[in-house]
């Protein structure tokens, strides 16, 4: 399993959050392998305002599919065009070229440091 | 919520763990859903070959003087005229025609038949068969637990399971026809090899003792490795049925669902005999003989995906993708193909929408997207 970067924060709901102006959000690892191959993105547009803990999109897989949480409140500043175009880079890469959004973030919703996330996931 | 801890383990269980496999919780066995990818197993198959362990299939053996009498009464096929050495896709019903499970039937002896149920449906089967069998000269035992099952899919599965067989056998294994079995000995073992699959590749299927099982699937898997076989887990099982255009009990087959409904209707032999020509009664032909000439309410068709999100089980079918359209259908499996490279279904809907090319839309998760019946199957292997 690769280990979580220790900066990030997460959600209960298995997002990542890297702070900065824009921030940028993602999945985890853990919640990339379980839902394996990811063969489709579904994001928000640009510009779009998105509310922390709303359901914001869809990560499909082979398997099965998975809504996106956001773990911000805020304006979508980008959404990574690479990983709309090849989801698998969510599968080979979460915590990197993976990413999924850059919010202009408002205000965050809960969020959990490494270590307790890590505690959740397991759970 | 099943306990995941009471599962039955596989007699393959330390070789799934040794392999890194995700491990799921499947009609009460532990079994792997992957090895690595979901993607690169399929494509295995299709390209190569994959070895799966489907040791929580049921095989329940029935044996004896009317053992072939026995089982054209209990079950939708013509048993009795099954030749030694074969098997036959068939189905167990209800006395009202509907499905308990959809079972493969091979007879190794004129008095010794095999029948092999669904993981999920080996104690329905049992407890229906063992019924079914009385007064009839027939015995049945449950060999499911001393029994372990391995398969071998995809084009370069002939040359993978003729490498680890003994060479006095070879011939036969490789002259073995399509829904045929012989004994051989594989890797040193004692092995039934079957030339079935649920892929819709050529392939095959070994039964071994439990205690065997380990050994063989090392065997296999060493043999297969320069042919490019991969171990493959129950997650590109679903995805190469359905692909495939094979039925998955719980989704397209239950017990609401008649072989005419699920388009099977050549499994059902209303016509069957016994040896003075009479016909032979048996369990649900009364009610299907009712259904055998009508339009069933639902038809079992092919969806291609135009869009890019892939529709699941249960997901409704609309008459179009404008708002407040018809619910026309009801989808049993969908994935995307990996294969086909656009997403498939299989669906239930009325019979006015059921001709190929006919354009329809699946609610998606409250999108409607466009979705066009196609025949059945997807995917066909080159021959």
């Amino acid at each position: 399993m690769t280990a979580l970067p220790a900066h990030l924060h997460y959600t209960l709901e298995h997002e990542w959050l890297e702070d900065g102006s824009p921030a940028t959000v993602g999945i985890t690892s853990t919640a990339a392998e379980a839902l394996g191959d990811i063969v489709y993105l579904e994001l928000p547009a640009v510009g779009e305002q998105i509310a922390a803990g709303a359901v914001v999109g869809e990560i499909e897989s082979t398997k099965s599919v998975s809504e996106l949480f956001s773990p911000v409140s805020g304006t979508v500043v980008e959404v990574n065009q690479d990983a709309v175009d090849d989801p698998s880079l969510v599968n080979s890469d979460p915590f990197g070229r993976g990413w999924l959004l850059k919010v202009d973030v408002a205000s965050t919703g809960p969020l959990l440091t490494a270590e307790e996330y890590e505690a959740h996931a397991a759970g | 919520m099943s306990d995941p801890t009471a599962d039955v383990l596989s007699p393959l269980h330390d070789e799934h763990v040794a392999l890194g496999a995700a491990l799921t919780s499947f009609a009460g066995w532990q079994m792997p859903l992957r090895y690595t990818s979901d993607l690169a197993e399929h494509t295995a198959v299709r390209t190569a070959a994959g070895l799966f362990d489907l040791s929580h299939m049921g095989e329940l053996e029935v044996t004896g003087p009317q053992a072939g009498s026995a089982l054209d009464a209990a079950l939708v096929g013509h048993l009795s005229a099954l030749a030694e050495g074969r098997a036959r896709y068939t189905m167990i019903v209800d006395e009202h025609g509907g499905v308990l499970d959809d079972l493969v039937v091979y007879r190794l002896a004129p008095e010794r038949f095999v029948v092999v149920a669904n993981a999920s449906n080996v104690a329905v089967v049992r407890d229906a068969l063992r019924e079914r069998l009385t007064g009839f000269d027939a015995a049945l035992d449950d060999a499911s637990l001393r029994t372990a099952l391995v398969a071998v899919q995809g084009p370069r599965a002939e040359e993978i399971v003729a490498s680890a067989t003994e060479p006095a056998d070879v011939d036969a294994v490789r002259a073995l026809k399509y829904y045929a079995a012989v004994p051989a000995t594989v890797a040193g073992l004692s092995a039934l090899v079957a030339r079935t699959g649920y892929t819709g590749e050529d392939g095959f299927e070994l039964f071994v003792d439990a205690a065997d099982a380990p050994a063989l699937w090392r065997a296999l898997l060493a043999a297969g490795a320069p042919h490019g076989l991969v171990p493959a887990g129950l997650s590109a099982r679903d995805s190469l049925r359905l692909e495939a255009g094979m039925p998955l009990y719980g989704n397209e087959l239950d017990s609401t669902t008649t072989p005419y409904d699920a388009g099977l209707g050549r499994v059902v032999r209303l016509d069957k005999t016994d040896a003075d020509g009479d016909p032979l009664p048996f369990v649900g032909r009364d009610a299907l003989a009712g259904r055998a000439d009508s339009q069933p309410a639902r038809v079992l068709v092919g969806l291609q995906g135009l869009g890019r999100r892939a529709a699941r089980h249960g997901y409704p079918v609309l008459a179009s993708a404008e708002a407040g359209a018809a619910h026309v259908g009801t989808v049993t499996s969908g994935a995307p193909s990996p294969t086909l490279g656009h997403p498939v279904a299989m669906a239930y809907v009325t019979p006015e929408v059921s001709a190929p090319g006919t354009e329809l839309a699946v609610d998606v998760r409250g999108r409607a997207e466009p979705v066009r019946v196609v025949p059945l199957p997807f995917y066909r292997r080159p021959r």
